[in-house]
C-alpha cells in the first residue's frame, strides 16, 4: 500500500486553466519585450509579430514548444549518477545562489563574500545529504567581476561531487563555463548526455527578455545544457498585486521563455522556475520569507506541473539579518510548503536578507527543516501487516515497545533523526552542555561537518585542464593568482 | 475674516486631498485656489506640501504604505501642474531642495527601486529628472550639465551592472562635474563598502534613506522630514 502523499494545491483545475488562458492572452497583448535581435528573429520566424522590440506571440508556437520540451531530465554527480531527477515527483533542495555577503559567525557582520567563503559553504553543503545539489552560492569579491560567474562554478567543481545550480553573467563567460563543465564531464557530448549543472536564466519583470537573458537561453539550448527559467514577478511592484495575477505573469514569462528555448533547439531541457515575491508595502523590499511569496511559488509550480514541466522555486530563505527566530520560522515554513507543493528543485537555503547574505550556520539549520519536510513528504506509511494489534500481542499491556525487534527495525524510517542542531535533551543536560542556543549549536555543527569534509577525487588531467582554462581567463581579467584553489 | 476662514478651509481640503491620494480632488482644489486669487505658492506651501509631509511622517511611522504614498505623490504632481502656469505668470518659483538626475545604469532595466527613490525625492521637494532605465553613462553627465544638477542618482540591481556606477562617477569627473555634483548610488547588491570604494557621496539602503542622504548632501539635513 502506498501512503497518501501530502500535497498542497492552491488552485482548482478551472483556475489553472484561467491562469494559462490569461497568460496566453498576455503573450499577444501587450506581448513580450525582447531586446535580443537573435531572439526576435526566432520568434518572428515562428509566427510572432515583432515591432519596436515587442514580440506578440500567438499560442501556436508556444503550444508547439510545450510538445517538444522534455518532461523529465536529470542532473548527474561526478560519478555520473542521476541524483537530481527533475520531473520525477521527488523534491530536491540546494543552497540559495548569488549572495553578495556572508554572515560572519563570530561578529554577525554581513561582509563581502570571498572565494574562501564560497569554498566553506560548498564544503558544508557537500557533507549534508539534505542538499541534493550545490549552488554557486555567493559572488566572490576577491575575483574580477568579468570572470565572477565562471570562477564560482570552477570553485564548486573543484570542491564538490554534487550537481550544481549555477548561472552566467555574460555570453562570453557562458561559453567558458560550458567548457569547464565539458572538461569535468569528459567532453561536450558526455556533458550533454549526463549534464551536471543547470543554468538559471532570469526574465525581467514584467514580461521582458533582456538581450543577455534571451541570448543566454538560446546559447544554453543549442549547447544542450539545462536551463532554468527564474521568473520573478514582484506582486504589487513589477506585477499585479494579486497573488493570482502574479502567477499569470509568471506563466507568461515562462511560456515565452520555453518558446524561445525550444525554437533554438527542440527537446533541450528547461525548467519552469521562479523567484517571485510580494512587494513589502512599508519597506519597499522583496520578502522571500513572506507566506504570500510561498503561496505564489506553490501556485506557479502547480501551473507548471499541469503542463507536465519540471519545476523550481526559491524557498527556504529568510529576510532576517541574523540566524534568529524569524530566520527559523520563515525558512522552515517555506521549505515545508515548497515540499508540499511538490516542487522539483527548491533553492534558497542558507539565505538571509532578501537573498543577499549566505550563512553556513543557517545551512545546517535549514538542513534540519529540509529533513523534516522530506519526512513529511513520505507521509504516514503502513510498513507492518497490522497497524498496531500485532505489536500489542508482543508488547502486552505493559507496553514494552522499546524492546521490540519491530521498533529497532523501523524507528529509523518512521522518525527523521535530527542532528544535534535540534535540541531535544532535558533542561539539565542542555545546561550542562553549555546552554547553547540554536545558532551556537549550528556553529559547532559547522565545525564538525568541516572536520569530516574530504575534497573529491578528480582525475589529475581533468583538474589540470580546468585550472589551465581558468588561469587563462583570470590572467586576461588581471588576476594572477587563483584564490580558493587547493594545492595538490 | 471670511476670506481667511475660507482659505484656511481650502488649505485643509488641499492637505486632505494629498493624504487621501485623490488626484482629481487635488487638481480641482488647485483650480479653485486660482479662481479665488489665492497665491499659488501659498497653496503649495500651506496646503498641499503639508499634506505630503503628513504622508511622509505616517509612512516613516509605518502607518501608511507605498501605494498610498505613490498616490499622494501623484496628487501632488497634478496639483502643482495646475498651479504652475500661474506661478510662471507671476515669475515665481517653487523653492526646491535641489535638482536630482536619476536613472538605472546602462545594461540594467530594473526600475522599481529607482522609481521609488525618484518619487520620494520629488515628494520631499527635490526637482527630479528621471532618465529611466538602461541609461548610457554619458547621458547622466549631459543631463546633469543641462539642468545644473546637485545630485546624480545611479541605480543598479545586478552585480553585473553595478560596475557601471563607478563608470558614471568617472565620466562625471572627466566632464569636470565632480566633486560639485554629488553622486548617490543604490540597488540591492550595492553596499556601503562598494559606495566608498567607487567614491560615491552617499548610499541608502532604501528609498527613505536615500531621501535622508540627499537632504544631507544639499545641506537640508535638519529641515523637517517629508
Amino acid at each position: 500500500m502506498t501512503p497518501l502523499r501530502p500535497r498542497l494545491e492552491l488552485l482548482d483545475a478551472a483556475l489553472v486553466e484561467r491562469v494559462l488562458g490569461e497568460a496566453f492572452a498576455l503573450l499577444l497583448d501587450p506581448g513580450v519585450r525582447v531586446r535580443s535581435p537573435e531572439v526576435a528573429e526566432l520568434l518572428a520566424a515562428a509566427g510572432a509579430s515583432v515591432a519596436d522590440g515587442v514580440a506578440r506571440i500567438p499560442e501556436g508556437p508556444v503550444r508547439a514548444a510545450l510538445v517538444t520540451v522534455p518532461h523529465e531530465f536529470a542532473l548527474h554527480d561526478r560519478a555520473g549518477d542521476p541524483v537530481v531527477r527533475y520531473g520525477s515527483g521527488e523534491v530536491h533542495f540546494d543552497p540559495g545562489s548569488s549572495g553578495v555577503h556572508v554572515l560572519d559567525p563570530e561578529t554577525l557582520e554581513h561582509r563581502s563574500s570571498r572565494s574562501a567563503d564560497l569554498v566553506r559553504l560548498v564544503q558544508v553543503a557537500e557533507m549534508l545529504p539534505q542538499y541534493a545539489a550545490q549552488s554557486t552560492a555567493v559572488v566572490c569579491a576577491d575575483v574580477p567581476a568579468a570572470i565572477g560567474d565562471l570562477y564560482r562554478l570552477f570553485l564548486v567543481l573543484l570542491h564538490s561531487d554534487k550537481p550544481i545550480v549555477t548561472g552566467a553573467f555574460t555570453a562570453q563567460t557562458t561559453e567558458v563555463m560550458i567548457d569547464l563543465l565539458a572538461a569535468d564531464a569528459g567532453g561536450r557530448r558526455a556533458l550533454e548526455a549526463r549534464p551536471r549543472a543547470v543554468f538559471d536564466v532570469c526574465p525581467s519583470p514584467p514580461l521582458t527578455w533582456t538581450e543577455f537573458a534571451g541570448s543566454n537561453l538560446v546559447a544554453l539550448a543549442r549547447a544542450g545544457v539545462p536551463a532554468e527559467i527564474v521568473s520573478m514577478p514582484l506582486a504589487g511592484g513589477a506585477a499585479p498585486v494579486t497573488l493570482v495575477g502574479s502567477v499569470v505573469q509568471h506563466a507568461a514569462e515562462c511560456l515565452s521563455g520555453i518558446a524561445i528555448h525550444q525554437l533554438a533547439r527542440p527537446g533541450a531541457p528547461v525548467v519552469w522556475g521562479g523567484a517571485p515575491a510580494i512587494l513589502d508595502m512599508r519597506a519597499g523590499t522583496t520578502p522571500m520569507g513572506a507566506i504570500e511569496t510561498a503561496m505564489i511559488d506553490a501556485a506557479c509550480a502547480q501551473v507548471g506541473r499541469s503542463l507536465g514541466l519540471p519545476t523550481h522555486a526559491y524557498l527556504g530563505a529568510s529576510d532576517a539579518k541574523i540566524v534568529d527566530a524569524q530566520a527559523g520560522l520563515e525558512s522552515g515554513i517555506s521549505a515545508i510548503l515548497g515540499a508540499l507543493a511538490g516542487i522539483d528543485m527548491i533553492s534558497g537555503a542558507g539565505m538571509l536578507d532578501f537573498l543577499l547574505c549566505q550563512s553556513a550556520e543557517k545551512l545546517v539549520i535549514d538542513a534540519e527543516a529540509i529533513g523534516m519536510a522530506k519526512r513529511l513528504m513520505r507521509g504516514v506509511e503502513t510498513p507492518t501487516e497490522t497497524l498496531a494489534t500485532a505489536a500489542f500481542r508482543e508488547a502486552g499491556l505493559e507496553g514494552r515497545f522499546l524492546e521490540l525487534a519491530e521498533t529497532n527495525r523501523l524507528f529509523r524510517r518512521e522518525q527523521h533523526l535530527p542532528s544535534r542542531v535540534i535540541d531535544r535533551v532535558s533542561h539539565r543536560t542542555w545546561q550542562e552542555a553549555g546552554a547553547l542556543d540554536t545558532f551556537a549549536r549550528a556553529r559547532r555543527r559547522v565545525d564538525e561537518v568541516l572536520a569530516t569534509y574530504r575534497r573529491p577525487v578528480i582525475p589529475v588531467g581533468v583538474e589540470a585542464e580546468m585550472v589551465a582554462l581558468v588561469r587563462g581567463e583570470a590572467r586576461r581579467a588581471g588576476m594572477d593568482i587563483l584564490p580558493g584553489v587547493p594545492a595538490r | 475674516m471670511t476670506t481667511e476662514m475660507t482659505s484656511e478651509a481650502l488649505f485643509e481640503a488641499m492637505r486632505r486631498s494629498i493624504i487621501d491620494g485623490d488626484d482629481e480632488r487635488a487638481a480641482e482644489l488647485a483650480g479653485e485656489a486660482l479662481r479665488a486669487g489665492v497665491d499659488p505658492l501659498r497653496a503649495i506651501d500651506d496646503g498641499f506640501v503639508i499634506g505630503l509631509r503628513e504622508v511622509g511622517d505616517r509612512f516613516s511611522r509605518g502607518d501608511m504604505f507605498l501605494p498610498e504614498m505613490m498616490l499622494a505623490a501623484k496628487a501632488m504632481k497634478r496639483a502643482v501642474a495646475v498651479l504652475e502656469p500661474e506661478l510662471d505668470r507671476r515669475a515665481m518659483k517653487r523653492q526646491v531642495l535641489g535638482r536630482v538626475v536619476i536613472g538605472s545604469v546602462k545594461g540594467d532595466i530594473h526600475e522599481i527601486g529607482k522609481n521609488l527613490v525618484a518619487t520620494m525625492l520629488a515628494a520631499a521637494g527635490f526637482e527630479v529628472h528621471d532618465l529611466g532605465v538602461d541609461v548610457p553613462f554619458d547621458r547622466f553627465v549631459e543631463k546633469a550639465r543641462e539642468v545644473d544638477a546637485d545630485i546624480v542618482g545611479v541605480s543598479a540591481l545586478l552585480t553585473t551592472t553595478m560596475t557601471g556606477q563607478r563608470t558614471v562617477i568617472e565620466t562625471l569627473a572627466a566632464g569636470g562635474l565632480r566633486p560639485r555634483v554629488k553622486v548617490i548610488v543604490g540597488g540591492a547588491p550595492v553596499t556601503r563598502e562598494w559606495a566608498e570604494e567607487i567614491g560615491a557621496d552617499g548610499y541608502g539602503e532604501d528609498a527613505a534613506q536615500a531621501v535622508t542622504v540627499a537632504r544631507r548632501l544639499v545641506g537640508a539635513a535638519d529641515a523637517a522630514v517629508v
